[in-house]
């Protein structure tokens, strides 16, 4: 295990978040808020913990290898949460630490859960602290640090992506890390950018436009008023409508658009199969929820609102749909579970994977007939190997087991079962509102600390897709194995006596 | 420069990563899944899984943008199919790994008509290198250029020598030998010589000559080459053909021990002029009866390894003076190298390092008509190549009667893949190369060269 060079990288990704605090001083210094000074405090501590960092560690050997690259992505996460954390912490709108760790770990895996029973007594610079989260967080922080600085030597770069970047296997754009890294970034600022542009065009205040913005973009889901996004024109909440939608799709999408080839995009089967179960949900929900509504457009608007924020696991919410008929809510909780697409900011299960999965239902089903039959399965043309269903599998049962051992232990708070079964799934999908006790109107505060601690992890579990998180609980990681320990002490010895056998041939 | 690399096997992933390192934008495919995921996993570069030849493939790959493909698969039909489809696909230029040696002497025709930049033959290209090291001695420094065909020897002139206040110009005279004096250092300034330049001991001077003249012209000046007269081969494989042609080219005899009485028989029908035993190399009575011990030179060439090192091992112990031992797996140089055997030689490694080169030379001369640019010395002198157009407004004209600029010197013209060393009555002709050698900087066309 190469300690330093972990070590050092996660110092500069420390400075890299004290240089993400900064816009947030802007916004205090416009709104004339005194208790920015915390946010100041906090980038200190941040950069002194970073040059800490930086400066204890002396890197004999710059390469990492994959095992590295998987505990920096996940520890890089539980850092910057808890770093983030020190603003809430300190100006004391969180008194308890362990919350304000929620909030923040909430806001960088974008779920956008929050156990802040006022969000409006918040100041401009936290709040807007609280979203910018959602937008770092969204690409992803490595992803981006990548784009702008060589972190690590050579192809081990690569293993850090890939801890990070959602879905099944992660294929690069361009052969340089740093470089694909570059364009992810650059659609997601374009698309960015021209959200805010269109929201600012329909009246919406400055600071409002901005930090929704980022809850979009990154599919996070933290407002800035208490009715989320309910209290919004209808303009501006089908401009988020569609931009969460957009948020969800995968970015290979857009880069087709950079390539000139926008009429590929729907050559991709897994972006069909999103905007088919979008459209399905949709038409499905608006039928149910119709006797509710006056009119039919309003239903549409907020079926399609509720159906966009909660597939790309936003979790913006225009009504309370916990009031909605059954039928409506199971649809929602599916949706849940299905998540966005590979390969863009949203979470959950991610929908090539539940296709992939699908088909090896169906591929196993042909095999109980015909138990001779040899079949492949094919996604976009392309025969699956063994190692990327594999990763889908196991991906599938951690999943559930994660989720499973999540209920148990925060169903000591004795919460009902909905609430509880919501909020795992809710945190876990990185989506924020649950049901219940924990819907969109409601909020987190209730659970206690341990329950809150079990949450931080399921948020990052699930950012992370489970394995990277897992692998920092296995004990393998952390020792070196015991063939290695053993030449190390052996090494000596070894060394001299294979000198002397080579003396020998020195004739 | 975007290039793309057919085939990820050993040579492909010393490309992959020499070159990335480099800075390059590299893609490699490979048919096999598993050798793409563990090369891209390895270095910074993206991969695809699937057949190089095939058109989509490669558009997948990017061919369209990409400057310079590679196609080392173990195939060389396959690799020519590459070449060929990604010509037709994208603009790029092509370099083909070829080794069949029926191909060999078709090397300019293919590379002429498919348009290929550069062919590479790696058993030929470890052949070379193996008889460059056995013809000099290390006092010698050896620079390739114009696609590994034209060799610049680099050596100090010994003080007592024949060269001491020679004037360039009676060369030729004096020494009755075909070479040409392409660059000489002097208290570390580098000039490059004219007719009426004064050689002095102790400068180091660069020259140009055909093989067969290179021993003859070192044995005149009176520096000790050290060239061997004899050489024995173990393995009787392709590499040990080309060697042996070169070799015998030069004037050394070639005994070659190998197994397989077809090859063997095979051998003696290729080269009359060799001796061919039949036998086991490692048979030690064998090698002993075989003379061994009067041998000058040893090169175990079998397709093991193991067999090689103990082989040279025991060749060394003899103390035969020149040794080469070919290994194939270089991942345990360390160890090789303590084993204190003369010289390593590893194809795979000389086949990429061969490509690298040429590629170096292609990315230096990026953006101008130089088709490759060699540094050399410190970054002192450059090697250009240049292609010769139908407009070139000097052909045909002898080059005595032109006027070149100083610092400026025409070292060879290759002409459909013969190497000539030109003299006052030779003439340029469009579709010739031509290799300047220059302490000039900038020049970006075969008319810069030229006085104006």
């Amino acid at each position: 295990m190469n300690f330093a060079m972990i070590f050092r990288i996660l110092g500069w990704m420390l400075l890299f978040e004290a240089l993400f605090m900064s816009p947030s001083v802007v916004v205090g210094a416009v709104y004339r808020e005194g208790d920015v000074i915390w946010l100041l405090v906090s980038i200190l501590v941040c950069a002194a913990a970073a040059i800490l960092f930086v400066l204890v560690s002396r890197p004999k050997e710059r390469r990492i290898y994959a095992r590295e690259g998987v505990v920096i992505c996940a520890l890089v996460w539980f850092l910057y949460s808890i770093f983030g954390a020190l603003p809430f912490r300190l100006s004391g709108y969180i008194p308890n630490m362990f919350d304000a760790v929620f909030e923040t770990a909430s806001g960088f895996t974008t779920t956008g859960a929050s156990i802040l029973t006022d969000v409006e007594a918040l100041p401009h610079w936290l709040l807007f602290w609280r979203s910018f989260t959602h937008w770092v967080g969204g690409m992803g922080i490595l992803v981006f640090v990548m784009a702008i600085v060589p972190l690590a030597a050579g192809g081990s770069a690569m293993f850090l992506m890939k801890a990070e970047s959602p879905g099944p296997s992660v294929k690069k754009m361009v052969p340089k890390a740093s470089q694909t890294a570059g364009i992810l970034y650059k659609m997601y600022l374009v698309i960015t950018v021209i959200e805010l542009v269109l929201l600012l065009i329909g009246r919406m205040p400055w600071f409002d436009a901005f930090c929704l913005t980022f809850g979009t973009a990154g599919t996070g889901g933290f407002g800035v008023l208490n009715s989320s996004v309910g209290s919004y024109t209808t303009y501006q909440q089908v401009v988020i409508t569609i931009f969460m939608i957009l948020f969800g799709t995968n970015f290979s999408a857009y880069y087709l658009i950079m390539l000139r080839k926008p009429k590929d995009i729907f050559g991709i089967s897994e972006v069909r199969a999103y905007y088919g179960v979008i459209l399905i949900s949709i038409i499905l929900i608006t039928v149910n929820i119709l006797p509710m509504y006056a009119n039919i457009g309003t239903a549409i608007k907020d079926a399609a609102f509720q159906v966009g924020s909660i597939i790309t696991t936003t979790g913006y919410s225009t009504t309370d749909f916990d009031l909605w008929p059954s039928f409506s809510k199971w649809i929602l909780v599916l949706l849940m579970f299905c998540g966005a697409c590979a390969g863009s900011t949203g979470g959950g299960i991610k929908v090539s994977r539940i296709q992939v999965a699908v088909k090896t239902i169906a591929k196993e089903l042909d095999n109980a007939i015909h138990p001779n039959n040899i079949r492949k399965i094919k996604y976009d043309g392309k025969t699956l190997e063994h190692s990327v269903l594999r990763g889908i599998n196991v991906f599938l049962v951690s999943y559930f087991l994660v989720m499973g051992a999540s209920i148990l232990l925060i169903s000591i708070d004795n919460f009902d079962l909905e609430t509880n079964f919501t909020a795992v799934v809710a945190t876990l999908n990185n989506i924020g509102p649950g049901l219940a006790g924990v819907g969109p109107v409601r909020n987190y505060s209730g659970y206690s600390t341990f329950s809150t601690c079990v949450l931080i992890f399921d948020m990052i579990a699930g950012r992370l897709e489970i394995l990277p998180v897992l692998v920092l609980f296995s004990v393998h990681t952390w020792r070196d194995g015991d063939m290695l320990t053993y030449q190390k002490r052996a090494s000596k010895s070894r060394m001299e006596e294979e000198s002397r056998f080579l003396d020998d041939f020195d004739i | 420069m975007k290039i793309i690399i057919v085939g990820a096997g050993k040579v492909g992933e010393t490309l992959a990563a020499d070159l990335s390192r480099e800075g390059n934008d590299i893609t490699v495919i490979d048919k096999v899944d598993s050798v793409v995921d563990h090369v891209c996993g390895r270095y910074d570069i993206m991969g695809f899984t699937g057949n190089g030849a095939s058109y989509s493939v490669l558009m997948d790959a990017d061919i369209e943008h990409a400057d310079l493909m590679i196609a080392v698969t173990g195939e060389d039909e396959l690799n020519l199919l590459c070449c060929l489809i990604a010509r037709k696909a994208g603009h790029c230029q092509t370099i083909a790994r070829v080794r069949n040696p029926e191909y060999n002497r078709e090397v300019s025709f293919i590379k002429e008509e498919l348009g290929l930049a550069l062919i590479i033959n790696q058993e030929f290209t470890s052949a070379q290198e193996i008889a460059r090291l056995l013809r000099f001695p290390t006092a010698i420094e050896i620079d390739t250029f114009a696609k590994g065909r034209a060799e610049l020897l680099h050596f100090r002139i010994p003080g007592d020598s024949v060269l001491d206040g020679l004037r360039l110009i009676d060369l030729h005279s004096r020494l009755d030998c075909n070479v040409l004096v392409c660059t000489l250092e002097r208290e570390n300034m580098m000039i490059i010589p004219q007719g009426d330049t004064i050689l002095r001991g102790g400068d180091v001077i660069s020259i140009v000559a055909p093989v067969e003249e290179q021993v003859k012209f070192f044995n005149r000046i009176g520096l000790k080459t050290n060239a061997v007269k004899n050489v024995m081969i173990i393995g009787g494989g392709e590499i040990a053909f080309y060697l042996t042609k070169l070799l015998l080219h030069s004037g050394i005899q070639v005994k070659i021990i190998e197994k397989e009485l077809s090859r063997c028989e095979e051998l003696a029908e290729l080269l009359p002029r060799a001796t061919i035993i039949h036998g086991d190399g490692s048979d030690k009575t064998l090698l002993e009866e075989e003379g061994i011990r009067s041998a000058e030179g040893f090169v175990s060439l079998t397709g093991i390894d193991e067999e090689n090192i103990v082989l040279s091992l025991y060749a060394k112990a003899l103390g035969v003076r020149k040794i080469v031992t070919k290994v194939d797996r270089i991942a345990f140089e360390e160890v090789f190298d303590r084993l204190n055997l003369d010289t390593m030689v590893s194809p795979k490694r000389i086949t990429a390092e061969h490509i690298l080169q040429y590629v170096r030379a292609m990315k230096n001369s990026y953006g101008s008509n130089v088709e490759t640019l060699h540094r050399m010395l410190d970054d002192q002198a450059e090697a250009l190549e240049f292609l010769i157009r139908d407009n070139f407004a000097h052909a045909e004209i002898p080059l005595k009667d032109l006027s070149l600029k100083k610092g400026v010197l025409v070292a060879c013209i290759n002409r459909k893949g013969k190497i000539i060393l030109p003299r006052g009555n030779d003439v340029i002709r469009p579709g010739d190369t031509v290799v300047i050698i220059t302490s000039l900087k900038g020049l970006n066309d075969i008319s810069d060269i030229f006085q104006k």
